[in-house]
Parts: C-alpha cells; sequence; structure tokens
C-alpha cells in the first residue's frame, strides 16, 4: 500500500527534514504521497511537486491549518486513512506532535524515530538514549511513523513531478489557536542542517562566555549547539540543545567545548562524522567519542583555534 | 480544578543500558531506577499551580509493576496529595498507558492532565499526545511556561528554532519540556508523611484495558561502537588534522 508522508513547512518554503521522511518512505513502498496541510500554501505544495519520487501531493489549504496545529492536523490524516498503509513524518518537534495524535485516532502505535526500514513492518529505532537499537514489528494494520533524519539521506528536492490535488480538510476543531511564536534569529545555519557545529557545555560558565563559542561557530560558518547542562544552566535557549531530549545532529564535524559527555549528550551527536572535544578535564567520557581530543582550558584553547584558522 | 500528573518508574538518568546478552531485550538486572526526569518537572509544575491556588488536588498516577508505588511515593512526597497504582507486570507500551489514563480520567475528572514530554527509557514522545486525541482534548506539548487564564491554557512551547505559544480550551494535556521548572528536593519530614497519603490500586482489567503490546520486539543490539580517537598536543596539530587528516574545514 502507498505511503502518506507529512510535509513540514511554513505555508512558503518546505523544510528539508521532509525529503528524509520521503527516503524513508520510499524505503517501504514505491508510492509514496505527500501531504500539504496549510494556509495560503500553494508554494509549499508546489516545492513538495518537486521532491524526486513522490506520486502525488495532497493539499489542504485552510486558515485552521496554518500554523500545523495538531487538533486539526490529526484528524485530517485519520481521514485519509482508508488510502494509506503507512503514515510517515520527520521526528521535528512538529511531527512529534502530530504523529502521535493520529496514531491514536486511529487505534494504533506509533513507531518512533526510526533509523532503518527493514520490511513494510519491521523497522530499527534507538532506545535508551541511543544505546540499544531495538528492532521492531508493527502488529497493527496501519503503521505510524516518525523518521529520524539522520537515519536517512535525503530524496533530491527537484526533478520530480508529482501531480498536485486540492482535497477538502475538516472543520476546525476549535480547542486551540495559535498565538504567536518567537523564533531564534540567526544568520548561522541551523543545527539540523549544518555541516559544522560548535557546541558549548556547562564548562563555557556563562551565557557572556558563550561568545567564545560563537566566534568559532562563526570563523567555520559553523551552526552553535549547546549540552542539556549548558541549556539548565540558561546559558542559551532549549533550541540550541543537542542531546536525546533535544536535537538528534550528525555533521560532518563536531566539536564539543566544555562538555563532559554524558549518555544523554552523546545520543544526540555521536554519528558525527568527526568529532573534536576540547576539555581540561582529560578523563571526560567526550574523549572516548572524540577522534581528535585536546585537553586544556577552553577559555585559551578556542581562541587559539581562531588564531590557529587564520594561519 | 484538580489535576492528574502522569509518573513513570524508568532507568536513572546516570545509568547506561545494555542489551541481555541473547539480544532479547534490555539488561535491567539490579540497575537503580528513578523517576523518569520529565516527570518530575510535571510534579513540580502541578505543586506550582496548586501554590498559586490554580489547582485544588494532585493525583499522581504510575502504570507498572510493584515497584511503581515508590515512585508514586516520590511524586506524593514532592507534594501530590494522592496516588493510583495500575499494576501490571505485563510491558504496556504508550498507546495502552494513554488508554488506561483515559479511563482514569473518566473517574477523576482532573482539568488538566500533566506528563513528561518522553521516558527516557523508550523515548517514544507518545503518550501525551495519545492521551489528547483519546479525551478529545487539546495538546500542549514540549512545554516551556503554562498560565492558566479564565477558562483556558496557554502554553508555551519548545519548537525546532525557538518557542510557539498556543491557547488551548481546558481540560486540556500538557506535556512538560526541560525549561518548564525545577523541580524540588524531598526532604525528608515529607517523605514519611507520603507514606500514609492514600494509594488506591487498579489492574488494567478493572479498567477494561487491553495492554496487548502492538510492536513486538525482535531484539535490542548496540549501535557501533565509536573507535576512539587520538589526542592532540595543541591547536595548531588540531587545525592541521582537521584540515589534511579529517579534511572537514
Amino acid at each position: 500500500m502507498a505511503v502518506l508522508v507529512l510535509a513540514e513547512h511554513n505555508n512558503v518554503a518546505l523544510n528539508p527534514a521532509t525529503l528524509n521522511a520521503v527516503a524513508a518512505a520510499l524505503e517501504v513502498s514505491e508510492s509514496v504521497d505527500v501531504l500539504v496541510a496549510g494556509s495560503g500554501c500553494a508554494a509549499a505544495a508546489e516545492a513538495a511537486a518537486k521532491i524526486a519520487g513522490v506520486g502525488k501531493v495532497l493539499v489542504a489549504d485552510a486558515p485552521h491549518y496554518a500554523n500545523a496545529l495538531p487538533e486539526n492536523a490529526a484528524p485530517l490524516i485519520v481521514k485519509l486513512a482508508s488510502d494509506y498503509g503507512h503514515f510517515m513524518a520527520a521526528a521535528t518537534t512538529n511531527g512529534k506532535n502530530v504523529m502521535p495524535r493520529a496514531a491514536a485516532l486511529m487505534d494504533v502505535a506509533q513507531i518512533s524515530d526510526i533509523i532503518a526500514v527493514e520490511s513494510e513492518t519491521t523497522f530499527k529505532r534507538p532506545i535508551y538514549a541511543g544505546n540499544i537499537i531495538a528492532t521492531v514489528e508493527s502488529q497493527d494494520e496501519k503503521k505510524v511513523i516518525t523518521v529520524r533524519t539522520t537515519g536517512f539521506d535525503p530524496v533530491a528536492s527537484d526533478g520530480g513531478s508529482a501531480t498536485i490535488e486540492n482535497i477538502e480538510g475538516e472543520v476546525d476543531a476549535g480547542l486551540s489557536e495559535f498565538v504567536g511564536e518567537d523564533l531564534t534569529k540567526s544568520d548561522r545555519p541551523e543545527l539540523a542542517a549544518a555541516s559544522i557545529i560548535v557546541s558549548g557545555g556547562r564548562g563555557v560558565g556563562s551565557s557572556e562566555n558563550f561568545a567564545i563559542i560563537e566566534e568559532l561557530a562563526d570563523k567555520l560558518g559553523a551552526a552553535v549547539g549547546a549540552s542539556r547542562a549548558a541549556v539548565d544552566a540558561g546559558y542559551v535557549p532549549n533550541d540550541y540543545q543537542v542531546g536525546q531530549t533535544g536535537k538528534v545532529v550528525a555533521p560532518e564535524l563536531y566539536i564539543a567545548i566544555g562538555i563532559s559527555g554524558a549518555i544523554q549528550h552523546l545520543a544526540g551527536m555521536k554519528d558525527s562524522k568527526v568529532i573534536v572535544a576540547i576539555n581540561k578535564d582529560e578523563e571526560a567520557p567526550i574523549f572516548g567519542v572524540a577522534d581528535y581530543g585536546l585537553v586544556g582550558d577552553l577559555f585559551k584553547e578556542v581562541p587559539n583555534m581562531v588564531a590557529a584558522l587564520d594561519k | 480544578m484538580n489535576i492528574l500528573v502522569a509518573v513513570k518508574r524508568a532507568i536513572d538518568y546516570n545509568v547506561k543500558a545494555r542489551p541481555k546478552s541473547d539480544g532479547s531485550g534490555v539488561d535491567l538486572a539490579n540497575v537503580k531506577m528513578s523517576m523518569n526526569p520529565f516527570d518530575e518537572i510535571a510534579v513540580e509544575e502541578a505543586i506550582r499551580l496548586q501554590e498559586a491556588g490554580t489547582a485544588e488536588e494532585i493525583i499522581a498516577v504510575s502504570v507498572g509493576p510493584k515497584q511503581c508505588q515508590e515512585t508514586l511515593r516520590t511524586a506524593m512526597a514532592m507534594g501530590a496529595d494522592r496516588g493510583i497504582h495500575v499494576e501490571t507486570d505485563d510491558e504496556v507500551q504508550p498507546l495502552a498507558v494513554a488508554k488506561i489514563l483515559q479511563a482514569i480520567v473518566a473517574k477523576e475528572q482532573p482539568g488538566l492532565v500533566i506528563l513528561g514530554k518522553q521516558a527516557i527509557d523508550d523515548d517514544s514522545n507518545q503518550t501525551g499526545q495519545m492521551l489528547a486525541a483519546l479525551l478529545g482534548w487539546p495538546q500542549g506539548t514540549f512545554a516551556c511556561d503554562v498560565d492558566i487564564e479564565g477558562e483556558g491554557i496557554k502554553v508555551n512551547r519548545e519548537i525546532d528554532g525557538g518557542t510557539q505559544s498556543v491557547a488551548l480550551t481546558l481540560p486540556a494535556v500538557v506535556t512538560t519540556d526541560l525549561r518548564l521548572n525545577e523541580p524540588r528536593y524531598v526532604k525528608l519530614p515529607n517523605i514519611m508523611k507520603a507514606k500514609k497519603k492514600q494509594l488506591d490500586k487498579y489492574s488494567p482489567q478493572e479498567l477494561d484495558v487491553d495492554v496487548t503490546p502492538r510492536l513486538k520486539l525482535i531484539k535490542v543490539e548496540e549501535p557501533p561502537v565509536r573507535a576512539g580517537g587520538v589526542k592532540v598536543a595543541d591547536v595548531d596539530e588540531l587545525v592541521d588534522k582537521l584540515r589534511n587528516e579529517a579534511k572537514v574545514i
């Protein structure tokens, strides 16, 4: 049976995580459709129609779909249930919010955060902060799945020529209202898409000191991340958080500065291609996963590194 | 308004889980267990709403084996007024937990249910959303701030790239994220007092919930181990290695 992928978008542009979700969907079935629910979302729908491998783009355009409120998005997915065997979305905060609600409405389990497709019914997913990989088989007729983006290489964002079909949505559930959002404004790349990430931990010591981390990041054209400890201590906002309970990333280069390497942080970055650790404690667990470790005082070494990059 | 708080007994966050040698499951023998950290934040938030005069009674509920009563006693030592233990030794997956909580909601009629956004054992991040779906209530997931305003609740949510604010009708389901609050430490006299608080018991059968797992565990394994790397002497060597050996900058 066909797979329906819930597109993540802001009505104008697609979030690239959708391309990873489509990649996973194409491993399940050759027949993959994309659902674009939004308001004034024609541009996003057109972008979805260009994704390589997509057959059909279903568009539900109505004011109450504007902000992907789960109370409205989940019933829309359920309305389409009879045509599909699998319902997939990237495991972003949006996918995690909407998909379990749709699963429960269909009385099926959700398979969260898959990293591999073994068959139409069997999937691999990390549990216990990624220290264990579980292979699970769904016993349900319908499968609701969120996809860990780092587990699947994205499909091409162009080259496809899917048909676009407008569909009738459901009425506004009237349970929730979007009030506003406060998005971090930054010229740096996004954590999820960056090829280099520079992260700071508790060792950075304060919000002001994070400027050191940012300076190195800017020198490398990198995104800035943080450990849970740094978020807990209030140095940076939560959306910087890399780890089991934050974002899971796998860049080409991950530089961990003043981060000890707690289980929950390693869960979010240990699939990075190259890991660098700078920490004054040579016993810190982060050195166990680092390709290159530098034992030293970050307040000295990081500015030195910025200078060394100029040489 | 009463608040129902769901608490899960999970592996302690400092413990690294390992598979059983035959790959049939996770080895939890003699492993330290604690209340799931996000559930502590849920209990704390309920107590703060009670202290602010918004909430009347706080009822903590836990689903699982006998030892979940320790988790419930911890919640009551923090400040929950009473506990409900839905006792089962079977594996209970998120959909089944949501159905059990739905049955408890029908009995207790809370105005708000607060849960952790995710348990650090199965990392599912589903139960709150599923409960909201089954009840037909709105959901404020990954909350970093909640405000009861008249007949509704305003929830500030952690999302990729920042925060989002939504206004929900009550009753509602809220799941907690890290920055919502910092849970209090439990004081010894409160641990003693918690032992005297009311704790009711049900079985899933009594609540008419079928907990048969929908996902069959085929096997568990350790992820590929990352080979340890090398220590470099200084930043010049580091930059040289990154440029010429790893070729990532």
